[in-house]
């Protein structure tokens, strides 16, 4: 199970990348892998605004269905439109190609609820 | 009968294997307070010769419609159906087998689902469609929720030329989703342009058009279908019979979003109205197919590349996505959609469209003939498939009495409008089985009736 | 070995049905029809002869498995053999061939049976009134909440909630919310039962019902029923009965004497009827007399020795199908009451919950028990043991089809990690349990010694696994 240091990561099994003020988002290799094979992401429209843990989209399986939430509260400024014919890049590549969607955020503070990779970790074996 | 086959001796050896005493044993789990205490206030059990013969004796209390020359339609239709399907569909794989949760054994079902969706495509000219719901009118009432969740539009056109028991069940249907019903008034046995003009507006969720409507008339569908074209959000649906497809434009093409009805036409018999089943098409169009309603079967691959059929997309339904489901529906009508299937297969390209000739031809003659007698009017009389409006006005006679006395003559000579609408006549229903005498034999019926 | 699709035998010009000549005139219909409603093109439908669609038909049965072909053991799907008899009554000319616009004096047998099918359908379940029109269970359930919600806005009361167990059949939270509620679920406690803390928790002035199947969908009786319907009762609420276990209970406890005021059955399961390949089913609901005047227009009714449909129900809900329910599937249930008796029916029950005892009893130390309680006519394993070793309970699934049995429900309910939900039936004998508890024995030893057999299950089937995921990717729902 590959949880990337550098990360942030939420209780639903997301990540999101920070990098001056610019977030990316997607689901952990955890989380893909308890899905399995991903056919469907509901994606947001660029210039949406949501608060901190708002539900923005869904993803689905064959056979589960999982509703997506924002890590931190932001407007959507871009979204992967590759999901949309070839979302089995969700699977493959959680973290790189698989991402979900860019964030604008409004507020860095929000990141201290965050865990890091380590605390992550931490819950996903609690979580076992 | 019970069907059971364990011996009592074999009863006793499980219960020693379970470590129980008796049967009832296993029972212990219901409080005493709300058990059940006494037998059943049933009767006995039967044999089969029992049992057929009882059940013998109440059927002779009917009169079915070998008894009669029947005229009866108005969403149930008695058309010829092929002898192969009732033996097709005692193949017991089929009949006794349950929605195909495994597919690698339930291949037969699948591949008969996709081909089923397939014709239905075929027939309305249509994109997709699914696997079957359970009649006609509850696939309308799945058709305008689903146009309100599209939508999100809560105004709903439904024409008082549509069938009053599936505006029932739109209605039925749509009332817990805040959905608006305004009716739209008829002219001439047609929905009234005018007030559709009117209605229509940014607000409409749907504008829902029977194909021929209930009178057995065809709207001015084209007109109908520009009228739209100015509410880009308002859905266009269709409730088509499916027979009548084999001689009238395709709702497709006409630009419908959603196409239902009731299969029944299509090689199930009558049966008092059930079981037969809902049909339900969409337009090609991911974003209406992801609020479909019912179960899809798709085609695939197995490890070997070997084609194979498989349930798809059933996130959409209630055993993943319970109360965020597009339906509730689980059980639908797969063995009366497999009867369409094998009825559709089999009467092809040709047949179909000649049974839908013949139907429109013998209807034309009958409407002729009636329109010779005197006091008789046919309200639809150039603009009908197989049903049409006969009004007769001779005083002092009622429509009941010519109905009775028709019946005398063994001719059920149609459904009586007033019992199901605020219009009066006859609602006559001519099908492929009848023969130019079967028709003359109205016609003469008719007459000497009216002047008894 | 694939089957080509139907069209594929086709060929230009080949007929497969035959008609008589038309004997009337015959006219062009583009002459009088409103312009553009003539079709240009005939529907591209197959172009096959009656020994093609014969010939295709038969090699897909043969593709398929049914009840006939041996056990079904789908859990809460209640797949018990189904009696030719009940065919053959079905199909007897004057009970098939009426036509629902036919007036009513002339299929009095009919609504004969009908009448007396609602009557033993009220007996059985310890209900008042009952309503044949719904097509399916789901369909059951609808009108049952539907009747919910026309009582409370009749007695003035705005009521929006139900509450579900999160044991329950997908279809309960989805009828919710299609009759317009917003759906509770309440967690169930260790034991697989209502928790009556939680369900406390959750009830307020805004609970219409509590919807609930007992047994549950675990096969374990709610033995605190009598507290569970004390808390809906007090709080103003309803309660309803998903029928879809009844075959666990029949004899034994009736959902009116446990205080339930509304349930549905579902005939293709409890009484036999065939399910078709996924359809059609029969839903009645029953209800009890203060829900009577909410029930689906028009309700059967007898005066004197006649019988008649009365729609003048001013209260009532509405209506779910355009005539009056699946008809020819209540025939066959009437047939299997008349067949078993009273008494036959307890036997029934009895035999069912004997069978999933038996196999429960010899299947719990090879999988996984994870709720000891007692059940009734059916129980739920768990494969979490298996998949400690790399197999899931679906690859467990797939292997019992190369042992040319079908497979029970699985990943069903949604409490139970790897669930696998058995139920028998009662029409399996023992000859039958033991081939598939030995089955079910023999999976778990190839799990251990050739985990990859298991893993690339079925190999014996006509198509190998399916690619689901590639299916639902790119949908090809039509040729």
């Amino acid at each position: 199970m590959k949880v990337p240091e550098g990360l942030y990561y939420t209780e639903d099994h997301e990540w999101l990348k920070v990098e001056n003020g610019a977030g990316t988002m997607g689901i952990t290799d955890f989380a893909q892998e308890e899905l399995g094979d991903i056919v469907f992401v509901e994606l947001p429209e660029v210039g949406d605004d949501f608060q901190q843990h708002d539900n923005f989209g869904v993803i689905e399986s064959v056979k589960a269905v999982s509703d997506l939430y924002i890590p931190v509260s932001g407007e959507i400024t871009g979204i992967n439109e590759k999901l949309l014919d070839q979302p089995e890049l969700v699977n493959d590549e959680p973290y790189q190609e698989g991402w979900i969607v860019k964030i604008k955020l409004s507020d860095e503070g929000e990141l201290d609820e965050l865990m890091d990779a380590e605390d992550y970790r931490e819950f996903l074996k609690e979580e076992a | 009968m019970k069907y059971i086959s364990n011996t009592p001796a074999e009863q006793k050896q499980m219960l020693q294997e379970i470590g129980v005493e008796e049967i009832s044993d296993l029972f212990q789990a219901i409080p005493d307070n709300i058990k059940f205490d006494r037998s059943f206030n049933l009767p006995e059990a039967l044999s089969e010769l029992e049992l057929r013969e009882l059940v013998k004796e109440k059927a002779a209390k009917n009169l079915d419609l070998s008894n009669f020359d029947s005229y009866l339609g108005a969403g149930s239709y008695d058309h010829y159906i092929p002898a192969i399907i009732d033996h097709l569909i005692l193949r017991s794989e089929f009949y006794t087998a349950y929605t195909p949760y495994q597919a690698e054994l339930s291949q037969g079902t699948l591949q008969a689902m996709y081909e089923y969706q397939s014709m239905i495509c075929e027939l309305t000219g249509m994109g997709i469609s699914n696997a079957s719901l359970l009649d006609g009118a509850s696939a309308l009432g799945e058709a305008v929720i689903m146009a309100r969740r599209h939508t999100r539009n809560s105004r709903v056109l439904l024409p008082k030329t549509l069938h009053p028991a599936y505006a029932n069940v739109a209605r039925t249907y749509g009332e817990p989703h805040g959905l608006d019903f305004v009716d739209l008034p008829l002219e001439g046995g047609q929905l009234k342009l005018k007030s559709l003009e009117n209605e229509l507006d940014e607000e409409t969720a749907a504008v829902v058009v029977q194909y021929p409507n209930f009178f057995g008339s065809l709207e001015e569908m084209k007109k109908i279908a520009e009228l739209l074209e100015d509410y880009s959000k308002a859905l266009l649906i269709v409730a088509a019979n499916p027979i009548a497809l084999g001689l009238l434009t395709p709702p497709g093409d006409f630009g419908a979003d959603i196409v239902v009805g009731e299969g029944q036409p299509l090689g199930n018999t009558v049966n008092y109205g059930g079981p037969n089943l809902g049909y339900m098409a969409i337009k090609d169009d991911r974003r209406l197919l992801r609020q479909l309603p019912g179960r899809l079967v798709g085609k695939t691959e197995d490890v070997e590349g070997e084609t194979g059929y498989v349930m798809t997309m059933q996130t959409r339904e209630q055993h993943i996505r319970r109360e965020k489901a597009t339906s509730n529906i689980c059980t639908n009508q797969a063995l009366n959609a497999l009867m369409a299937s094998i009825y559709m297969a089999t009467m092809g390209k040709e047949g179909l469209q000649e049974v839908a000739n013949q139907c429109y031809q013998k209807t034309r003659y009958l409407i002729a003939r009636l329109t010779e007698l005197e006091d008789v009017e046919v309200v639809n009389q150039d603009n009908h498939f197989n049903e049409f409006w006969l009004k007769v006005d001779r005083p002092g006679t009622s429509l009941e009495e010519i109905e009775q006395k028709m019946c005398e003559r063994d001719i059920l000579a149609g459904v009586n409008l007033a019992e199901l609408t605020d219009q009066e006549g006859l609602l006559v229903c001519v099908t492929e089985k009848k023969t130019r005498q079967d028709l003359d034999n109205y016609v003469k019926s008719l007459e000497v009736v009216l002047n008894d | 070995m694939t089957e080509p699709l139907i069209k594929e035998y086709g060929s230009p010009g080949r007929k497969g049905y035959s008609l008589p000549e038309l004997d009337v005139p015959e006219e062009n219909p583009g002459e009088k029809l409103p312009a553009g409603t003539v079709r240009k093109e005939a529907a591209e439908l197959p172009e096959v002869s009656e020994v093609d669609v014969v010939r295709h038909f038969t090699s897909l049965s043969n593709m398929n498995y049914g009840v006939d072909s041996g056990i079904y053991p789908l859990g809460s799907c209640t797949m018990k053999y189904n009696p030719k008899i009940n065919e053959d009554v079905a199909r007897i000319p004057n009970l098939a061939h009426i036509h629902p616009h036919q007036k009513e004096k002339y299929v009095q047998g009919s609504l004969e049976i009908l009448y007396e099918l609602k009557q033993y359908l009220a007996e059985i379940s310890g209900m008042d009134e009952v309503s044949l029109q719904p097509a399916s269970g789901a369909h059951g359930e609808y009108v049952g909440l539907m009747i919910i919600r026309k009582y409370f806005e009749k007695q003035g009361e705005e009521r929006t909630k139900v509450i579900v167990p999160d044991s329950a059949h997908g279809t309960n939270p989805a009828s919710a919310t299609m009759a317009g509620f917003d759906v509770v679920e309440i967690e169930s406690n260790e034991r697989g039962m209502v928790d009556l803390d939680s369900l406390r928790a959750a009830v307020d002035d805004d609970v219409a019902a509590l919807m609930l199947t007992n047994p549950n969908t675990l096969g374990i009786f709610e033995r605190d029923i009598c507290e569970i319907q004390q808390i809906i009762h007090d709080a103003g609420g309803l309660l309803y009965y998903d029928g879809a276990n009844m075959n666990a209970v029949m004899g034994y406890a009736r959902p009116g004497d446990m205080e339930f005021d509304v349930i549905h059955y579902n005939l293709h399961k409890t009484f036999s009827t065939p399910h078709g390949g996924g359809g059609p089913g029969s839903g009645p609901v029953a209800v009890k007399e203060r829900l009577a005047p909410y029930l689906p227009a028009p309700v059967l009714q007898k005066e004197g020795s006649q019988y008649y449909w009365d729609y003048d129900r001013p209260d009532t809900m509405g209506k779910v199908h355009a005539f009056h329910g699946n008809y020819g599937v209540m025939l066959r249930a009437y047939a299997y009451i008349r067949t078993a008796g009273g008494e036959g029916l307890r036997e029934i029950t009895e035999n069912a919950v004997l069978n999933a005892n038996y196999m429960k009893h010899k299947l719990k130390d090879t999988y996984e028990l994870p709720f000891a309680s007692d059940s009734l006519h059916e129980f739920v394993l768990s494969g979490s043991r298996q998949k400690k070793d790399g197999i899931t309970t679906a690859n467990i699934a797939k292997r019992l089809l190369d042992y040319e049995q079908y497979a029970p429900t699985i990943y069903f309910p949604l409490i139970v990690k790897e669930a696998i939900m058995v139920e028998p039936t009662e029409t399996e004998n023992l000859r039958s349990l033991d081939r598939f508890i030995e089955t079910m024995k023999i999976i778990s030893r190839e799990i251990e010694e050739e985990p990859e057999l298991v893993e690339n299950a079925p190999h014996n089937t006509v198509v190998r696994k399916l690619d689901e995921a590639q299916a639902a990717r790119n949908p090809d729902l039509r040729w």
